[in-house]
């Protein structure tokens, strides 16, 4: 077990760096700088001394094979860099975003678990039936729906009409707070679950080793319990482990909608800004909680099923 | 039309303050202030940056030498009680305020100016305030790091400052933005400050949640007497305006920035039509030239552009009226002096726009390319509904569509053969147009090149005279050469919207930007549902 995770954590280790130089790359070629955006809502002048200054302060003079070398080599110390835009580490900054963007996916990725598992099976057993169509209509609606639009009406129906919740912000941290966003992040999990959990299961029913435990009498509660569920859940946990991997990525959307102070409204900010440090930060974390997870789920598995081994 | 529209605002702008006059102001509350231009706080230490959604916060921490009075419409003193100017205009003796206190508790004297002015000058950190605090005399050489303070400033006292500048102008403009802040001189350097700003504003520094909200609290020994009313401020991040909309409907929030479909949305509510304030702000927006593109270098040409487009028809149907027209650069202020009524738009006249363009040697028309951003106001919706109209004169558009920071970045390097943008075009009437002196650089603002000799002669003089209605007048004339030039397509200048809860009350129509307030002005009644 111990000799797996070293080799899969030096396995991430090229995957993330190559995720470093293609962010680095990319933001080195696009057009516009922090210096640039600075300004872009066209309040006043520029002062063109203030820019030299600006870039030179930043390094953006340099040439982009020597600002690679210099990021690398802090990379190698755990220092992220300076944000361009808030001058303060942006390890700090990660830090303070951190907490935010984890209780949204961790609540978003429960409530999928929760409605979209059960809703996968019970669609499963009954095949065909009342239950099974609405809960693949619900699926397919909630994975067909933008995330910005289905925040739009949640708030509308449960802040505006219903006055039970808040329509935005972070407030105390509190669960009121997270609801909202929770479930506008979760519902494409949660319905990607709920398909995958009924195909899985559909097929898992038909295979000989479930006839085989029948015929020999075996109740179908006990049936399903100890032979679908259990071979299921690789398949399952697999599909978690990529949505919760990406959650992250997608959390973007929801946090800018919902004035949510995570990373992915900072990776946002920061694009926009040209803020290269933070965006390149904000991607690492995004990526290494990818890799994270995905390593987490390989653990699991053998949990699950001791039949897989980690030659 | 536009008068009456100029009426109304005005009307508002009474009826606002004669409500908030009417009623005492009620202590305690919360107010709840939205920062609504989409991206988080850049900074709390507001030197660093010059973007308008963080000098929302710092109308509530920090105070500047200068205030923006919106009554008024031009700055007034803040931090000093009186200036009093000599040495031909050039020398401004400060005696400041001596009951101005900072949120730990040290009372504010004239080291912590000259403190905050030298900080703002270092070279190596690239403020934005230094092209402000560069019209002091040695602040330049500061800036180069030849010496460490501005000659220029002078304590007389602990509280009487004397200022030398370079050159004749109101310093009023040049030092009541947040960039120009006063800090505590002994706090401002410890590394702890961006996180705990402390500032001599009505507010002090609670709470900064990054990418949602700042929390703030009453600073019960603010200099002015009684205020601020409310106990608390909380400004919110909302950049989405979808979202910002059903916040200000559920009572959320007190204010709401509005964009023209929810102008007029909220226009046609019955509950919401009485929320809005609205003033014309000092942004122009513009199709701006570049004369290195042959056609371009020719004034008929540009005047050609300017008849060929229905501007009242894209102000009407596509801004929904949430713009003033443009009839020149300098912005439609209710309170300037300098704004001249008798001028007028150019015409909507196709048949004169072919005539120029004939005269100009291009009788079949050319064609260029636009750089645009995506901007609903000024950007590629207005670029399209466009097209057509220049279409029919024989001019041919290819479109470029850039972010607005890129576009930005185009303008100053005169990467373009035409852009639309937005630019800030005061308060300062002199600096505005000093954007079109012919050695301001395209880098700073003459993003046209422009060059004109009997331009440069205008604003020459008009710098230099001490008569005030000698400078309005010879500042007009340039405004109308400009006009006449026409290095831009004078579209419009901006109309802020902002929906206003009922309990809000003392909301200030400040031309320089609606949404930077002085909060300690503002009170809550006891309707407001934020306890």
């Amino acid at each position: 077990m111990l000799a797996f995770l070293i080799r899969r954590i030096l396995q991430t280790v090229p995957t993330v760096l190559a995720v470093v130089l293609v962010i680095f790359v990319l933001f080195s070629v696009v057009p516009g700088s922090i210096v640039s955006s600075m300004n872009d809502d066209g309040r006043g002048p520029t002062d063109p001394q203030v820019v030299e200054r600006m870039k030179k302060q930043l390094g953006l003079d340099d040439p982009v094979y020597v600002r690679f070398g210099a990021y690398i080599a802090k990379l190698a110390t755990g220092d992220l860099g300076t944000s361009f835009r808030t001058r303060e580490p942006v390890t700090t900054m990660l830090a303070k975003r951190m907490w935010p963007t984890l209780q949204l996916i961790f609540a978003a990725m429960t409530f999928a678990i929760v409605i979209g598992v059960p809703l996968g099976f019970v669609a499963a057993l009954k095949p065909g039936s009342i239950v099974d169509t609405i809960s693949m209509v619900l699926a397919v609606s909630g994975l067909s729906m933008a995330k910005f639009w289905l925040g739009l009406l949640l708030m509308y129906l449960f802040a505006l009409k219903l006055g039970w919740l808040p329509s935005f912000g972070y407030g105390d941290g509190g669960l009121k707070y997270l609801i909202l966003p929770a479930v506008t992040l979760g519902v494409s999990p949660m319905a990607l679950l709920a398909r995958t959990t009924r195909a899985a299961v559909l097929e898992i029913m038909t295979a000989d080793f479930v006839r085989t435990a029948r015929s020999k009498g075996m109740s179908e509660t006990r049936v399903v319990k100890w032979h679908v569920m259990r071979n299921a859940l690789v398949i399952i946990l697999t599909t978690i482990g990529l949505q919760f991997g990406a959650l992250m990525g997608q959390a973007v959307v929801v946090e800018k909608l919902f004035s949510w102070p995570g990373i992915g409204s900072l990776l946002v900010d920061s694009v926009l800004q040209r803020d290269i440090p933070a965006v390149q930060g904000s991607i690492f974390v995004v990526v290494l909680f990818f890799l994270a997870t995905n390593m987490l789920i390989d653990v699991l598995y053998g949990v699950i099923d001791p039949r897989i081994r980690y030659a | 039309m536009m008068f009456r529209m100029i009426a109304i605002v005005a009307g508002l702008g009474l009826a606002l303050s004669a409500t908030a006059e009417a009623q005492t102001p009620r202590k305690g509350g919360t107010i709840r202030m939205t920062a609504p231009y989409g991206s988080s706080f850049t900074s709390m230490d507001i030197h660093t940056t010059q973007r308008a959604q963080d000098e929302i916060v710092a109308k509530g921490l920090h105070r500047s030498l200068y205030i923006w009075d919106s009554a008024e419409g031009k700055p007034v003193p803040e931090l000093a009680k009186e200036v009093i100017v000599s040495g031909g205009g050039l020398v401004h003796t400060f005696k400041l305020r001596d009951d101005a206190y900072f949120h730990h508790g040290r009372k504010m004297t004239a080291d912590d100016v000259i403190w905050s002015f030298n900080r703002i000058m270092d070279g190596t950190k690239a403020y934005p305030g230094a092209r402000f605090v560069r019209v002091i005399e040695g602040a330049a050489e500061v800036e180069k790091g030849q010496t460490k303070e501005i000659s220029g400033l002078k304590k007389i006292d602990d509280f009487t400052l004397e200022m030398k500048l370079t050159e004749k102008v109101d310093p009023g403009f040049y030092f009541f933005t947040a960039l120009t802040s006063i800090y505590p001189a002994d706090e401002g350097a410890k590394e702890g400050f961006i996180q705990k700003p402390i500032g001599l504003g009505p507010f002090r520094f609670v709470e900064h949640v990054p990418g949602s909200r700042v929390v703030m609290e009453r600073w019960d020994r603010f200099y002015k007497p009684g205020k601020p009313y409310a106990d608390k401020l909380i400004v919110s991040i909302m950049g989405e305006a979808a979202a910002r909309d059903v916040a200000f409907r559920n009572k959320e929030i007190d204010t709401s920035v509005l964009g023209p479909a929810q102008y007029v949305a909220y226009q046609a509510d019955p509950n919401l039509k009485g929320t809005i304030a609205e003033v014309a702000e000092v942004f122009t927006r513009h199709m701006g030239m570049n004369p290195t593109f042959k056609p371009f270098a020719d004034k008929r040409v540009r005047q050609a552009i300017n008849h060929a487009i229905d501007t009242d028809l894209i102000i009407s149907k596509l801004v929904k009226n949430k713009a003033y027209r443009a009839t020149s650069w300098l912005p439609l202020t209710s309170t300037s002096p300098l704004y001249d009524k008798t001028m007028k738009p150019y015409a909507f006249d196709p048949a004169k726009a072919k005539q120029l363009l004939a005269d100009a040697g291009y009788p079949t028309g050319f064609e260029f390319e636009w750089t645009t951003s995506q901007n609903e106001s000024w950007g590629l919706p207005i670029v399209e509904a466009i097209i057509p109209m220049l279409d029919r004169v024989g001019i041919k558009v290819k479109v470029k569509q850039v972010e607005t920071a890129v576009l930005a970045d185009a303008i100053k390097k005169g990467d373009f053969q035409a852009y639309v943008y937005s630019m800030s075009t005061g308060p300062d009437p002199q600096a505005a147009l000093k954007c079109f002196y012919s050695s301001t650089p395209q880098s700073a603002c003459n993003y046209t090149t422009f060059k004109n000799s009997d331009f440069d002669k205008m604003i020459d003089e008009a710098g230099q005279t001490d008569d005030a209605a000698k400078r309005t007048q010879l500042l007009q004339k340039a405004n109308a050469l400009l006009y006449d030039e026409a290095p831009v397509w004078f579209f419009n200048y901006n109309k802020a919207v902002m929906a206003v809860q009922p309990w809000l009350k003392g909301i200030q129509l400040n031309a320089t930007e609606l949404t930077h307030q002085n909060v300690e002005d503002l009170w809550v009644d006891e309707t407001s549902p934020a306890k």
